[in-house]
């Protein structure tokens, strides 16, 4: 046969995106969140992450060569891991901690799985839960605030982040039994945390919160260049901070269509899960509609945890659940073939 | 198979928990420690002597249409035994051990080992068969509680294994540890019998 009439299965079209390049895009886009995270929280911040990233590419390295696989470090995925899983550590945890955490992420949630595309689970998500049920004094009490802020992003709190506060306020509030003073004081960090400069600091990361999760704003710029280059796609992220600030309007207050959804997207790590975690190509639907269902489905996750659960954020775990159910959204929304009958 | 083989096949070959993985649910919720996880396999290893004796005996008296009734009352009177003695005399480990030691009656490798081999081998197999079997689930409990006691709390059988300042990993005796343990070691199980193989 003569060498221009090539058969071959789809797909057809060809294009010079690789893994590599996918991998080195995000990584380009999480560099702005990670100078903010140096910047609002010290060096402590630069050597969790640094020491992250390595410890999870040498995992990899040494979980491939153990069981005789190509080594494939160099494809960024392992890098990524371990900057996502840094970004998602409180920045007071000692040194130690992030590098266990992604030894366990790579060797535990990933290199066993098959490696990079047959990992059910987000690796660095199931390292961050690993640390968080191991170590929880570390994961939720390590907490600092950024060098020119509080902790809460208001001045009456220097205790708890933005999230914590709104937990201790829900249970003030539900709570028939406490006295009025009680009552009115939470009312009033509720107010404050509202209050348009609590939301301004929470916008531009002036909080205190996991390494890179607390500044929106440079979290956005990543997630742009993403969109823009179309190696994510708009649908989980929009669909997942839709569905939290739908449900957090109508059941974050006290009575129905009280809350306030603007606070709710702004704290706590959901920007960072929905643009950059919730769209890993690996553990998430392939299918438009799928995506759809999956980012509802983190977002119903996270505002039921946040509201009513017993932690203050809930986007890891939301996260984690719906990556379960990725296989069976894939195959209730594959698409019908040309010509095929409904129900056949 | 001789008679050494049918004793010695529950250890590794037939390993009942990292070969046949029959019996989890004991395997995964009493490992958390070395002492629980040997108490746990030694019970069952009475129970599954006795019964596997017992069917053995009566294998031909019993119709087979009422077999499984019937296994699960002689199964059941051990079971009741193991439970009344170990209250009596290991009472702490009784208490650890809770609802799990009742639960022996249900416990597929018991009835198992019933329906697959006494009911059709004589009185001395069946009794190699159960113990070399109840020794292999023994042996498989003591490896994951091994595994999780040193790992999530730093000592194994209240001996200070891993230094005062090793900060333990408490994920490794919640559940989510037991999983990733037995699922780790089977992983292992299955490697070294490819190995073996070529």
């Amino acid at each position: 046969m003569s060498a221009k009439l090539t058969v071959t299965p789809s797909p057809h079209i060809r294009d010079d995106l690789d893994i590599k390049k996918v991998m080195y895009a995000v990584v380009l886009a999480l560099i702005p969140s990670a100078i903010g995270g140096v910047y609002f929280f010290g060096l402590r911040a630069l050597v969790i992450i640094v020491a992250a990233s390595l410890a999870a590419i040498a995992t990899e390295a040494v979980c491939q060569k153990a069981i005789r696989r190509p080594v494939t470090i160099s494809d960024g995925s392992a890098l990524i891991t371990g900057i996502l899983l840094a970004f998602n550590l409180p920045p007071g945890v000692p040194y130690w901690l992030p590098v266990v955490g992604s030894v366990f992420a790579i060797a535990v949630a990933k290199i066993p799985f098959g490696g990079l595309g047959y990992n059910p689970l987000n690796p660095a998500l199931v390292g961050r839960a690993f640390l968080l049920a191991s170590w929880p004094v570390y994961m939720t009490t390590t907490w600092t605030a950024p060098s020119r802020g509080s902790l809460s992003g208001i001045s009456a709190i220097t205790t708890a982040t933005p999230l914590g506060v709104f937990k201790y306020v829900r249970h003030i509030l539900d709570n028939p039994s406490v006295g009025p003073d009680e009552i009115s004081r939470a009312n009033s960090y509720l107010a404050q945390l509202y209050s348009s400069a609590s939301l301004k600091n929470l916008f531009l990361g002036n909080v205190g919160g996991c390494i890179g999760e607390t500044s929106v704003i440079l979290l956005l710029i990543g997630a742009a260049y993403l969109l823009i280059k179309g190696i994510i796609c708009w649908r989980i992220p929009l669909s997942y901070i839709g569905t939290v600030a739908l449900l957090t309007w109508i059941l974050g207050g006290q009575g129905l269509f009280h809350g306030y959804p603007l606070f709710h997207v702004l704290s706590g790590g959901l920007v960072l899960g929905a643009f950059f975690m919730a769209t890993d190509m690996v553990t998430s639907p392939v299918t438009p509609k799928g995506k759809i269902i999956f980012g509802v489905g983190c977002g119903i996750l996270t505002s039921v945890i946040r509201l009513y659960g017993g932690y203050p954020e809930g986007v890891s775990y939301s996260i984690l659940i719906m990556n379960i159910t990725v296989p069976l959204i894939d195959r209730y929304t594959r698409p019908r073939k040309l010509g095929e009958v409904k129900g056949s | 198979m001789s008679a050494a083989g049918e004793f010695t096949k529950g250890f590794i070959k037939q390993n009942p928990v990292f070969r046949i993985v029959l019996g989890l649910c004991p395997t995964l919720a009493v490992t958390t420690s070395l002492k629980n996880g040997i108490g746990m396999g030694l019970a069952a290893t009475f129970v599954l002597v006795g019964s596997n004796v017992i069917v053995s005996l009566i294998r031909k008296a019993v119709p087979s249409r009422i077999r499984i009734p019937c296994y699960i009352v002689v199964i059941a009177s051990f079971v009741t035994v193991v439970d009344l003695v170990m209250a009596a005399y290991t009472p702490q480990l009784h208490k650890n051990l809770g609802i799990f030691i009742p639960l022996i009656v249900v416990n597929c490798i018991i009835l198992g080992r019933a329906e697959a081999f006494a009911s059709k081998n004589s009185v001395g197999m069946s009794f190699l068969d159960g113990l070399g079997m109840g020794l292999g689930f023994t042996f498989a409990l003591a490896i994951t509680a091994s595994v999780r006691e040193i790992i999530g709390t730093g000592k194994i059988w209240d001996l200070v294994v891993l230094g005062t300042k090793y900060n333990p990993v408490l994920l490794a005796v919640l559940s989510p540890g037991a999983f990733i343990t037995l699922g780790l070691l089977i992983g292992l199980f299955n490697l070294f019998e490819v190995r073996k193989e070529k």
